[in-house]
């Protein structure tokens, strides 16, 4: 008897001692695709986050951090896989996730689940995240795929003077939004979408798609990402492909243009839109670049932060900023914490973040052109700024909703 | 010894018979295939007209499905050829495959960096890759020789520890072997596409380094077959898929045997993970993906038959291609329905001899 009385004692002085040091530190769960076809941008992803570690060095709201990493391959059930484990096992206090569109989606049906935990997202993209069925404990400081499109379509239209493009993209919940937000900008102004191809997140061999490309359009729209985006490149300069391209947030990116071998050179001249330029004047987004650049010796990192690492930089931020305003406080189920999000205007390299009422950021969007730089690197430099893109992409909410979620085939091409 | 013919499709004689034979027994069949044979040329090339082009498209999309198609059939043939081949002798799953195509596919980049030269990692990644699979068969499975499920469960668990020591060494990324200058971009081939309104021909440009890959790939594919069936060494490969304690008694050090069929399968797979590496990409989980593809091309074509690799290689790479172009929704479930067609009307494989 005295034994187990002591045996328990024991054990509640060590319960007590967990949860003392558990007080002094912050648990922090976050998921990259560190696995499969995205993996250069979680990585790239996780650079991002560790410069924002750096900046705070290791603390917020005078705690120490504790981070606790999952790797995902872009796949949802993969990240619901990672974020249950981080929540459920690891028992983060707080969790940044997740990278990919459709992981967004399966986070957030997740989060509805786990109303005492907050979820920051990390870098993901698709629209239903945040537009369709909201949880109130999921938080985005990025704009979404279509918002991230904003200003490309008239561009190419005005600009470019494009008149008939075709879309090819991953199939998937993120591509759909990219598409999107081209296809209502581009065809509002009277442009046309002949075809949308649509292949499989992971896709190796192009071949056929390339083949079955139309020839009578003024140009090739290109949703892809990582490996895909690299091996297409590669099957087109082998078809002998010379179509003039315009692109996705994540297919003009340092994880693409900074990739090996000579395929990416058909992206030079390419316009695209993105949450960032690698050239932007701005004093923010320069001293970004050069934190960056400082972290890691040259050949870790890309030339310049790629869009994931702005992401993840900006979420971490965010988090940090909001812990370091409630002193790390997060004893009354988070309420406060969530308050100091919600109210949370984060001045971004890329520009001014702030969140509407589903907890979605309105942000700033660059039109871009590949250029090579001096040090023949190839650039996105900025060729036109749009600020105070919302999610409904200035079309009053109702309206918006009635256009309907994105998809394969919606939005239809035409004016609403 | 030779008259049962071996399951590669036996003797030059005995293939010629069975063609002949398969003839005479199911002329409905033959003049089936004649006929599907006629209509696909016919398809490459004449000129469309209008009602097929309502049905199929544009000419060049399935032209270029064909094409493309068949050349993916030849690199999943490289990769089945050697699977199927350790099978046929030894009764060996070797379910690390997909690890030495994609060991091979690293080397071959690491070498093409280190040299700049897109030839030398062919030879290198042969070497090495049937070094790696002459470890695997005199550490491994002379150890277990007939105990298949052991041979399985340890090949699955080779193949993850192998996995996750090319993530240590190369990492998680992708990577891409560059196309050398003579090989890249495409090639005209006199096949007309369509005509323009004066009158001038559009002619079907194609990737020359698939078109390479492939003509290699057949010539490998030919070479095998004829070592299998003319030469002394084949001469004992096949003794040895029909009766292996009987060869092993009449003083044929069959070991040695084993162990040179093994590293030469491997290195096969480690050549296709180079030319993998250049048409298409090498990244960690293309083992698994390449493991499935020459698992199901040898159920496909028949377990142990080279010329069942091929016939198997080809369909898998064709229904693919179609299926991306056609029905891009279920083109992952194509190869897998041709799959379970076979299984279902004729399980042992299209051209299995047992």
């Amino acid at each position: 008897m005295k034994r187990i009385f002591l045996g328990a004692t024991a054990l509640a002085s060590l319960a007590l001692a967990a949860a003392a040091e558990a007080a002094d530190k912050i648990r922090i769960g976050v998921t990259a695709t560190l696995e499969g076809t995205y993996t250069v941008l979680g990585e790239d992803g996780m650079r991002g986050f560790e410069v924002a570690l750096r900046k705070w060095n290791r603390k917020a709201g005078g705690k120490d951090l504790e981070i606790v990493v999952a790797s995902t391959d872009a796949t949802p059930d993969s990240a619901v896989r990672a974020v249950r484990k981080l929540v459920e096992q690891d028992k983060v206090d707080l969790v940044i996730s997740p990278l990919s569109g459709s992981e967004g989606i399966a986070v957030r049906d997740y989060a509805h689940t786990q109303p005492q935990m907050t979820f920051v997202n990390a870098a993901s993209g698709a629209q239903e995240t945040t537009f369709v069925n909201p949880a109130p404990n999921f938080f985005r400081f990025n704009m979404d795929g279509a918002q991230w499109q904003a200003g490309l379509g008239e561009y190419i239209y005005k600009n470019k003077g494009y008149r008939r493009i075709a879309t090819v993209g991953e199939d998937y919940s993120f591509v759909y939004t990219q598409v999107f937000g081209l296809v209502l900008e581009f065809c509002g102004l009277g442009g046309q979408v002949v075809d949308r191809k649509w292949v499989p997140l992971g896709t190796k061999d192009f071949a056929s798609i390339i083949a079955a490309l139309p020839d009578n359009v003024d140009a090739i729209y290109l949703g892809l990402g990582g490996a895909d985006a690299v091996n297409f490149l590669n099957q087109y300069a082998q078809a002998g492909g010379n179509a003039k391209i315009v692109g996705g947030s994540i297919m003009v990116d340092q994880t693409v243009l900074s990739s090996k071998g000579r395929a990416k050179e058909l992206l030079l001249g390419a316009v695209a839109a993105s949450g960032q330029a690698d050239t932007w004047e701005d004093p923010r987004w320069q001293a970004f670049v050069e934190a960056y650049r400082e972290a890691f010796p040259p050949d870790k990192r890309f030339a310049s932060p790629s869009l994931l690492a702005t992401n993840y930089y900006n979420s971490a931020s965010a988090v940090f900023t909001a812990l370091d305003r409630i002193n790390g406080d997060l004893s009354d189920g988070h309420k406060k914490y969530r308050e100091a999000l919600q109210n949370l205007v984060l001045d971004a390299p890329n520009g001014k973040i702030r969140l509407d009422h589903n907890r979605q950021a309105i942000g700033t969007n660059f039109v871009t052109e590949v250029v090579q730089d001096k040090d023949g690197n190839l650039v996105s430099k900025v060729v036109k700024v749009v600020e105070n893109v919302n999610q409904t992409l200035g079309f009053p909410e109702d309206v918006f909703r009635k256009i309907g979620p994105p998809s394969r085939t919606n939005p239809e091409c035409k004016k609403y | 010894m030779i008259a049962r013919s071996g399951p590669d499709g036996g003797g030059v004689e005995g293939a010629g018979r069975g063609v002949l034979g398969w003839i005479e027994r199911r002329p409905l069949a033959a003049l089936l295939l004649a006929l599907a044979v006629v209509l696909l040329l016919w398809l490459v090339l004449a000129d469309w007209p209008d009602e097929v082009e309502r049905w199929l498209g544009r000419k060049r999309v399935f032209v270029s499905a064909l094409f493309n198609g068949i050349t993916l059939g030849g690199l999943y043939f490289l990769v089945a050829t050697g699977f199927t081949l350790i099978f046929g002798l030894m009764r060996n799953v070797n379910l690390a495959h997909g690890s030495l195509y994609l060991f091979g596919g690293y080397l071959g980049y690491t070498t093409v960096q280190a040299t700049g030269l897109w030839l030398p990692a062919f030879v290198v990644a042969f070497v090495l890759v049937a070094i790696a699979g002459l470890l695997l068969q005199t550490l491994v499975f002379r150890h277990m020789e007939g105990e298949e499920l052991r041979q399985t469960l340890v090949t699955i668990g080779l193949s993850i520890v192998f996995a996750d020591l090319m993530l240590w060494v190369w990492g998680g990324d992708f990577y891409q072997i560059p196309t050398p200058e003579w090989l890249a971009g495409p090639v005209e081939l006199p096949i007309v596409l369509d005509v323009r309104p004066n009158g001038e021909p559009i002619y079907l440009r194609y990737p020359r380094v698939r078109l390479v890959i492939f003509a290699a790939s057949v010539v490998i594919g030919v070479l095998l077959w004829l070592a299998i069936n003319r030469t002394r060494v084949g001469m004992l490969i096949r003794a040895g898929v029909d009766d292996r304690e009987m060869l092993a008694a009449s003083g044929v050090p069959i070991q040695l045997l084993f162990a040179l069929v093994f590293a030469f399968g491997a290195g096969l797979a480690g050549m296709a993970g180079v030319v993998g590496g250049t048409f298409q990409s090498i990244s960690p989980g293309e083992d698994t993906r390449f493991l499935l593809a020459s698992l199901v091309v040898v159920i496909v074509g028949g377990l142990g038959s080279i010329p069942g690799a091929a016939l198997g290689a080809l369909l898998i790479g064709l229904a693919e291609q179609f299926g991306s172009v056609y029905l891009p929704t279920y083109a992952i479930v194509f190869s897998f329905l041709v799959m379970v067609l076979v299984l279902a009307f004729r399980p042992q494989g299209l051209l299995a001899m047992r």
